[in-house]
């Protein structure tokens, strides 16, 4: 690859500012979008983290104007005609003016060009259907053809039933993209955020070169419940947690919101000029 | 072509009277010497696997057994892998790797087991690990669903260049019952869930997950196993004379395909 000439990342364009209300995932309390931007999306009624919206994430860890989209056409059709998908896809599209569960793009953190994924988990509990499959694909695969390590957000309800055996085939074709990523020697940081469930815990959140998590996020493969009713005992209250999974060697690091852009700053410079 | 209904046909390969994956193996291929354990931390018997002969061709065997009786179903945790079981297979998939022996994978299971115990030593993580590696395996996978194959926890054994379905295998995201619970707050309605989901040979050779089914021959298993034998031996001769890079790529264009979705204009 010494002889590839590094092609130039499109320029960037600035965040929208609508309003928008989000609700707290831990004390339900609503918040304006504005105001949380301000506090990290910390919620100033309880002090939990919010769940924060795609777009918004990757502005807090982007480098002012620099985050270009990639593949903002590319949405979710109901191609079982299975029951109330159609209407749900509307509902998810109006209410958070997203055409699938993930935006996909490219920035710079501290100057270092990096290629990006947040999930949306007000989409369809950011479930893994065919357009979060493909945008995926196409952004390992563009991030490869670019010479780009990737840093992506993880958090959703695993695979989409509503879309069948194909939402599942989703975690195998994501994770050849990001083998062949790898194998190229490029790098994968994963952030593990609340919740990250099911098929994508059994897949792209789990194959990162090095993989983060937020505090107290949920992270896990099967549901709290059908663990409870597997086990027949009561689990601990962190079962499940990013700590948890620190604890049993799952996770490189637990890091907190505000420390995020120059870990991740950090892991990015180090690795640069690395893999070519 | 099967008759049954999809529930019927997930009822069909739960029955207990339904051949386990062991004899299959047993069956299917000759000369066996099992091999276990991951090496890391159990062996899982949910999974029985090793090296043999199929029509003459050396394989690895990977196969997931629900057991015959229910001592050996309770200790297979019904043919529900645990993360151990996952590793064994992908420490057998590395070893073919190295002798440049292909795979051949049989699944049945309801999924990967769900315990707390599975939670802790990362079931999710065993199962990316296995995509990941599977799909850069360098040596032929093929992987047949000869009953249940049950979402994550079989899709982990079937990344693979060719997938066969048996004629009433089923092949789902989520099982009925509890996508009719969602859907429904009704488990008893997992009937019209499993045609909502879409989970046939059938359909899976429609929606490009699979090549091929295989008749069962009305119940005769020596006839299925025979037919199912000349099928896998005549991919394994395909596939192995394609040259590795050809290899990878083809595979991961047969993932890649598949998906259905719509794109708009606006950027
Ligand atoms: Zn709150």
């Amino acid at each position: 690859m010494l002889n590839r000439k590094k092609r130039r990342i499109p320029e960037g364009a600035p965040f929208t500012d609508e309003e928008f209300d989000v609700v707290c995932s831990g004390c339900k309390s609503v918040h304006k979008r504005s105001e949380l931007l301000k506090t990290g999306y910390i919620c100033p009624d309880c002090g939990r983290y919010v769940r924060v919206p795609a777009r918004d994430r990757i502005r807090m860890i982007a480098d002012s104007g620099s985050f270009y989209e990639l593949d903002r056409g590319i949405t979710s059709v109901d191609f079982l005609d299975f029951p109330g998908y159609g209407e749900k896809l509307e509902k998810a599209k109006k209410q958070t003016g997203e055409r699938s569960a993930v935006v996909t793009g490219v920035m710079r953190v501290l100057g270092i060009p990096c290629a990006v994924f947040a999930m949306d988990s007000r989409f369809v509990m950011a479930s893994m259907g065919s357009a979060v499959g493909e945008k995926i694909t196409r952004l390992f695969e563009y991030a490869e053809e670019m010479r780009l390590p990737v840093f992506g957000v993880t958090c959703s309800g695993g695979a989409r039933m509503q879309e069948g055996a194909v939402s599942l085939m989703q975690m195998a074709k994501c994770s050849g993209a990001v083998r062949r990523h790898s194998d190229a020697g490029l790098l994968y940081v994963a952030l593990l955020t609340d919740p990250t469930t099911g098929g994508m815990t059994a897949s792209i959140a789990m194959e990162g070169d090095i993989t983060l998590a937020e505090p107290h996020a949920l992270v896990g493969f099967a549901g709290r419940r059908v663990v409870e009713q597997t086990t027949g005992t009561a689990l601990p209250d962190d079962f499940q947690t990013s700590e948890f999974l620190l604890d049993h060697g799952f996770v490189d690091a637990v890091v907190v919101r505000s420390d995020l852009r120059d870990t991740l700053g950090r892991i990015l410079r180090l690795h640069v000029g690395g893999g070519d | 072509m099967s008759t049954l209904t999809p529930y019927e046909r997930l009822k069909t390969v739960r029955s207990p009277a339904r051949p386990n994956g062991e004899k299959y193996v047993r069956a299917l291929f000759s000369d066996c010497v099992e091999l276990c354990g991951d090496r890391r931390f159990a062996e899982d018997p949910a999974i029985v696997s090793g090296i043999g002969y199929i029509d003459g061709i050396a394989v690895t065997y990977i196969a997931v057994d629900r057991g015959e009786d229910i001592e050996a179903r309770m200790k297979k945790h019904f043919g529900c892998p645990m993360p151990e079981g996952y590793r064994k297979a992908l420490r057998l998939m590395k070893q073919a790797e190295k002798f440049r022996r292909p795979v051949v994978c049989l699944v049945d299971t309801m999924g990967a087991f769900c315990g707390a115990d599975g939670e802790e030593r990362g079931q999710g993580q065993a199962i990316a690990e296995n995509l990941f590696e599977m799909m850069g395996l360098k040596t032929p996978i093929v992987s047949v669903i000869i009953g249940e194959g049950g979402s994550g926890g079989a899709l982990a054994l079937a990344a693979a260049d060719r997938v066969y379905m048996l004629e009433n295998a089923v092949y789902s995201v989520i099982s009925p019952d509890g996508c009719a619970s969602i859907l429904w707050r009704d488990a008893g309605r997992a009937h019209d869930a499993a045609e909502c989901l879409h989970i046939t040979a059938e359909d899976m050779v429609k929606l490009g997950i699979a090549e091929g089914v295989v008749s069962e021959h009305g119940g005769d298993f020596d006839l299925l196993c025979g037919e199912l034998q000349k099928t896998v031996a005549r991919e394994l001769r395909a596939l192995s004379k394609l040259p590795t890079e050809k290899l990878l790529a083809a595979r991961y264009a047969r993932f890649r395909r598949i998906g259905v979705y719509e794109e708009g204009g606006d950027r």
